[in-house]
């Protein structure tokens, strides 16, 4: 449906024919993908100044191969090559993050391969793919190589830099509650870009500003954090604060980069409060009662299972119809 | 300071700043001027004079037909030349009758311009406000040109509380409202009077959007001493001068889907009817003239212009200077719903809003890309529909489901495809969709009878 014909004007000039709207905003594609890729450089560079040089590295890695599939699997289908709108990039950035420090190179690549392959480009590509595939690339990780993607340093300037737990599996398995402050600043130990909420917070606010990530999605994950975990820590006190569930682990990172994958979440405003409720239910079941640390990805990629369904059931009214 | 508006639309550039300072400028006669007898909404005018006819400025050249319809006058003093098809800004030729201004031979003499008697609006009764305004060919300015009498005979047993008048000129680049309402504040207000007399209401409100200060400041000062007529500050917004999206914003009811404004008890008129009301009542004056802003950076002077109805696209373009070399796209209207032309041939009709000349830097359209379901158009969607899904719906014929997900409901506002960062044309199919729903139940109709 290419709208424009051109035309002879009685002056000789062309005039172009198209119906209305005759104005564009100018948003495009390619410009949402940058923006996010710009909206992550903060925490490749928290990622550097905590965990040093070697993470540059591992996200250098992540993103070539993440890249590099996409092209060659649009190369053997024959597909215009679209490497240049940003997507791949994305995953392979946000998969380089979602790593633990000194991560194997090799196990890094695959996670790339994989993610793209049969997290996006089985499905067809940019649009059409059901699951968010830096996460289908995370999940083949932690099935893979189980050891290795749970295998945690402090970061490079802490004293002890042997392996150690990142706060959530220090209060999981041995009941050790860490402070909310050195969380915010990241100096803690997690995924190479999760541990810094002042950067995660300074790229996610950018991408909320400039609309590129819905707000309601993130606020629903709050919201929901606040009324899940917050009922399950009155009732026990035991169990970790909200406040300690919004800052640890890949919460904040999870809300403001994966959630809020516009492919992998609903597209309507009360299907996203519905879907970032759900993940923060199932984040909060699975940190308290599952036998993970951690359920950031495992509850975004759940309700990414549920999106059709919840787009299905949260149409918009229409203007004007009466309510049945 | 947070202003009235309804949920969604979209900003698009103002670009008001082209021609908001410009005032009104008369054009002079042009040299030759195509009647087209379809410039309303409803059935068109049936014809009264011949083929080399000698008509008046003001005379009527063509009847009302039928209730839903207005008659056209002659702007010039002239000779009929042709009655056929001619071009139309529609897109398509309609049937017009093209006048030649009068050359007198010797010992003839022109005859005399017809004018309607002045009526005085503190006592003008109903009936005499209807049959003037019908007489007069007044038909909505706002963009549909529906014959303005209709909607100031309304039928019985509707209770109608209050009249707004649409000074919003939410459409970017136009400023022709805006310039009434800085120019004749007191016979805008004069004209709501009537529009309020003849619909026996007592509560008049006019809309103005809030990136039109002067206007603002020039209608308060003008409704200060009425009573019950007030001045609303909307949000600048897209669509906000839709009739629902008005009247959702100025006092928060909601048009029931496939009614009209009488359902809630609100008659909306524009700033550009009102006036055209007030020159027909008080002044005698028939519709033969336009009054249109003439925009965009492809045009060399942008001007604020009052136009003989029947003047060629191409005249008004010349008067303002041409195009421009880099003039890409010559819209009708505003540039969110305005119609792109093939041939400026076409006259300028009663109700022409605007002529907006863009550049190729413009319009230069952006690659198309798979739907990102971002969800931009669910969100900016005024009536709350789900373009995305709509469209694809469309794409894919499947027209039961799309006529159950209310694509009938779409005003084609182009708000989704103004906004979707995969540049898809939204709106495009939902209008291609629209229309197979909408023959589909013709269909369905004419069988079932």
């Amino acid at each position: 449906m290419s709208s424009v014909t051109v035309t002879e004007a009685s002056n000789g000039s062309e005039l172009l024919l198209s119906t209305s709207p005759h104005l564009h905003s100018r948003w495009t594609t390619k410009q949402v993908m940058w923006f996010v890729v710009l909206a992550l450089l903060p925490c490749v560079i928290s990622a550097v100044v905590f965990f040093g040089f070697y993470q540059l590295l591992v996200i250098a890695v992540a993103v070539i191969f993440a890249v590099g599939t996409e092209a060659f699997i649009q190369y053997l289908l024959k597909k215009p090559i679209a490497v240049m709108d940003g997507s791949a990039v994305i995953t392979g950035l946000l998969l380089g993050l979602i790593v633990p420090p000194h991560f194997s190179l090799t196990f890094t690549a695959l996670g790339s391969v994989f993610g793209v392959a049969i997290g996006k480009m089985v499905f067809g590509g940019l649009g059409y793919n059901i699951f968010n595939p830096a996460l289908v690339g995370r999940a083949f990780l932690q099935a893979a190589f189980p050891v290795a993607i749970t295998t945690w340093t402090m970061p490079s300037y802490a004293v002890d830099t042997v392996s150690s737990a990142t706060p959530l599996a220090a209060l999981k398995f041995d009941g050790v509650a860490t402070a909310v402050s050195p969380l915010i600043i990241g100096n803690v130990g997690g995924s190479l870009g999760e541990t810094s909420a002042l950067a995660v917070l300074l790229g996610g606010g950018f991408l909320l500003v400039t609309g590129v990530a819905n707000w309601r999605i993130p606020a629903a994950m709050v919201v929901g954090v606040f009324l899940f975990g917050g009922a399950l820590w009155l009732l026990d006190p035991a169990a970790p604060s909200p406040v300690f569930h919004l800052f640890a682990g890949s919460f904040l990172f999870g809300a403001m980069f994966m959630a809020t994958d516009m492919v992998t979440s609903p597209v309507t405003g009360k299907g996203m409060w519905v879907y970032g409720l759900g993940i923060s239910l199932m984040l909060v079941v699975i940190r308290v009662y599952g036998g993970l640390p951690e359920g950031v990805m495992y509850a975004i990629l759940f309700m990414n299972a549920f999106v059709p369904l919840i787009n299905r059931y949260t149409q918009p009214g229409i203007f004007g119809e009466a309510k049945a | 300071m947070k202003f009235k508006t309804f949920p969604g639309g979209v900003h698009p550039p103002e670009e008001k700043e082209l021609s908001e300072h410009c005032a009104f400028e008369r054009m002079p006669a042009p040299s030759m001027v195509i009647i087209p007898l379809s410039q309303h909404l409803g059935k068109e005018a049936k014809p009264l004079v011949a083929k080399r006819a000698v008509v008046a400025e003001g005379q009527v050249v063509a009847e009302a037909d039928g209730f839903i319809s207005a008659p056209v006058h002659s702007p010039i003093t002239g000779t009929v030349k042709s009655i056929g098809r001619e071009s139309h800004s529609s897109g398509y030729s309609k049937d017009a009758i093209t006048i030649v201004p009068f050359e007198p031979k010797e010992g003839e003499d022109a005859p005399a311009p017809v004018t309607l008697p002045p009526l005085d609006p503190a006592t003008v009764s109903v009936e005499d406000i209807r049959s003037r305004v019908k007489e007069a060919g007044i038909v909505g300015q706002g963009g549909a040109a529906f014959p303005t009498f209709v909607k100031l005979t309304p039928p019985e047993g509707k209770a109608i509380e209050t009249v707004i008048l649409n000074g919003c000129e939410c459409e970017p680049y136009l400023t022709r409202d805006d310039r009434f309402m800085i120019e004749r504040p007191d016979d805008i207000v004069a004209g709501l009077r009537l529009i309020m007399r003849a619909l026996g209401v007592h509560k008049g409100v006019i809309g103005i959007e809030q990136n039109k200060p002067q206007s603002i400041a020039s209608m308060e000062r003008a409704v200060a001493s009425e009573e019950g007529i007030s001045i609303c500050t909307l949000q600048t917004k897209y669509p906000q001068g839709a009739e629902k999206m008005l009247i959702k914003a100025v006092n928060g009811r909601v048009v029931p889907v496939g009614k009209l404004p009488l359902e809630v008890g609100v008659v909306i008129q524009n700033i550009g009817t009102a006036t055209a009301i007030y020159d027909a009542v008080v002044k005698g004056e028939v519709s033969i003239t336009a009054a249109l802003t003439v925009t965009g950076r492809g045009i060399h002077t942008p001007k604020n212009l009052i136009v003989p109805v029947g003047t060629s696209l191409s005249e008004v373009i010349a008067y303002c200077g041409g195009l421009t070399d880099n003039a890409a796209k010559v819209v009708v209207g505003g540039p969110m719903m305005g119609v792109a032309q093939h041939d400026l041939n076409a006259p300028i009709m009663k109700a022409t809003s605007g002529i907006v000349v863009l550049t190729r830097e413009d319009v230069r359209r952006q690659e198309e890309t798979a739907c990102l379901r971002c969800g931009k158009c669910i969100d900016v969607c005024p009536l709350h529909l789900m373009p995305t899904r709509l469209a694809r719906l469309s794409e894919l014929n499947m027209l039961d489901e799309a006529e159950r997900l209310g694509i009938t409901v779409c005003m084609e506002c182009g708000s989704c495809a103004f906004t979707c960062p995969a540049n898809i044309p939204l709106v495009q199919w939902l209008r291609l969709g629209k229309q197979r729903v909408m023959q589909q139940q013709r269909s369905r109709k004419s069988s079932a009878a």
